[in-house]
């Protein structure tokens, strides 16, 4: 479990994060939702300490992260997952090696279990057979799915997701989304996804948090965005006409406008 | 304001070097970049140190020949004088100029294209020292092959030389041994070395923090790879004349 408390982050004086509180439970997909600039990606830099916030603490499991030490973070960080939004693949690798790579630094795995466990967290994510291609060679949706293998591969408790789904299609983004949810299942992880994708949200959402301008908007389920009465959020994500209209039919009950 | 700019640039050069020079988190990847690194800076670039080095060597020879040269100077003048340039400045200082063109750039753009393509994130979430992982092995990669570049170009050069005694009969190559035999002091091939040690970590570090400090996008990534050969350049420049005035 991940616990956020007071969060506040500022550059040159101008506040991007405010005040934010909340707790990200086990085993559960957690999303992040907002508008382009609202601080998402800040907030997930906050909690995987790629930035220090000004102000506030976020505690793993009770460990307060701000607070370590140089070396204590270095080790928590051996228990984190990150997938990027451009999947940050090691270009110079092999689909293999980049899985393997973890494996290579932090196990004591020999050369045949590193790669028994490689392959394993390959075929988890349906790439065997690519795993002699480099990243430039394959499409932006493996690359994503390379990055969840390497994000897996040394079982971590706490995955981080970037905009996994973008500039995927949607029916890629799917496969992406029931991905991440069924090793949340499989391995208990606290997982975290920053997400513009409204599909994402209504399909694997557990604990939605919406940030808007820097603050906690909302935090909820799935099943309760549809009613919801935050003008804000209904805004946010049933931001066309269509949806609009969808989102009137399912409340009022009738689909006869469709 | 100009010089708290550059004092907290250097004082930034200072940080990461610090981080650089820690132990590495596994031996075994640290040798396999170490490897990788000396081939891709140092065996890669063999070709140009050996071309460049052949033609300076045979242009510097006839232009001593030609301008230096006279019937009041002993006929050993001009092998000599090659020998000289060669091994004190040519071998050394130029060749590494030359190489912070080559190997510089490839270094800035490498590791900004990372920062910008958040490689070196990743790197950092997983609880890797990137400074040391990345950095390192390009500064110690270099450091080792260097010499080995110094020794290549300094007798490329003077097969240069000789080809214009035996090819362009320029000037009668027992004049050019004699001239590249005489009064030979084996301290300037080391001076040559030492300087050249120097050059190799000014080359690989200043370049190697240029692209590790990028923020931006693809435009700060080819500015980074600018800024880094134009540093190292004028880095190698100051310190050559220290060196030189200090070794000598």
């Amino acid at each position: 479990m991940i616990e956020v408390r007071d969060l506040c982050k500022s550059f040159d004086g101008k506040q991007v994060l405010k005040d934010i509180s909340t707790v990200f439970e086990d085993g559960k997909t957690n999303l992040i939702i907002g508008q382009s600039g609202s601080g998402k990606t800040v907030l997930m830099k906050n909690l995987v300490g790629l930035l220090d916030p000004t102000s506030g603490q976020v505690l793993y499991d009770g460990r307060d992260f701000v607070a370590m030490s140089k070396r204590e973070k270095v080790h928590m960080r051996r228990e984190m997952g990150m997938i990027f939004q451009s999947a940050a693949l090691f270009d110079s690798l092999t689909v293999l090696e980049n899985v393997m790579f973890p494996l290579d630094m932090f196990s004591t795995m020999n050369l045949r279990e590193r790669t028994r466990r490689a392959m394993d967290c390959l075929d988890r994510v349906n790439l065997v057979g690519a795993e002699e291609k480099f990243p430039g060679e394959i499409s932006g949706g493996m690359q994503k799915r390379v990055a969840i293998a390497r994000a897996i591969a040394l079982n971590p408790k706490y995955l981080f997701c970037d905009e996994p789904n973008s500039g995927l299609d949607p029916k890629t983004s799917l496969v992406i989304d029931d991905l991440l949810q069924g090793i949340t299942k499989e391995f208990n992880m606290t997982t975290i996804i920053n997400t513009h994708d409204m599909n994402s949200v209504m399909g694997i959402g557990e604990n939605i948090i919406f940030i808007y301008e820097g603050h906690k908007e909302w935090q909820g389920v799935s099943s309760q965005v549809m009613g919801s009465t935050n003008q804000r959020l209904t805004d946010f994500i049933f931001a066309s006409d269509l949806l609009k209209n969808m989102r009137q039919m399912v409340i009022n009950g009738t689909n006869s406008k469709l | 304001m100009l010089i708290y700019k550059y004092l907290t640039i250097f004082g930034r050069y200072l940080i990461l070097m610090g981080r650089t020079f820690s132990v590495p988190e596994r031996m075994r990847m640290f040798f396999k970049q170490y490897v990788k690194e000396m081939a891709q800076l140092g065996v890669n670039s063999i070709g140009i140190v050996l071309l460049i080095s052949f033609f300076i060597g045979a242009v510097i020879c006839i232009q001593m020949k030609l301008n230096i040269q006279s019937p009041w100077m002993p006929r050993w003048v001009s092998g000599y004088t090659t020998r000289e340039i060669l091994l004190l400045e040519f071998s050394s200082s130029i060749m590494c100029l030359i190489l912070a063109g080559k190997v510089g750039s490839n270094i800035a753009s490498e590791l900004g294209t990372m920062r910008v393509t958040q490689q070196i994130d990743a790197l950092e979430i997983m609880g890797v020292n990137s400074a040391s992982y990345l950095i390192l092995p390009k500064i110690m990669g270099m450091l080792t092959i260097m010499p080995c570049l110094v020794i290549f170009s300094s007798a490329t050069g003077i097969l240069g030389a000789y080809a214009t005694a035996y090819v362009g009969h320029v000037l009668p190559p027992d004049d050019l041994t004699l001239g590249l035999q005489h009064a030979f002091k084996p301290w300037f091939m080391y001076m040559s070395i030492i300087k050249s040690q120097f050059f190799a970590f000014i080359i690989s570090s200043v370049s190697a923090f240029c692209g590790y400090t990028v923020e931006g996008g693809s435009v700060d990534v080819g500015k980074s790879s600018t800024d880094a050969v134009v540093s190292s350049s004028v880095l190698i420049l100051f310190s050559d004349v220290f060196l030189t005035q200090l070794l000598s």
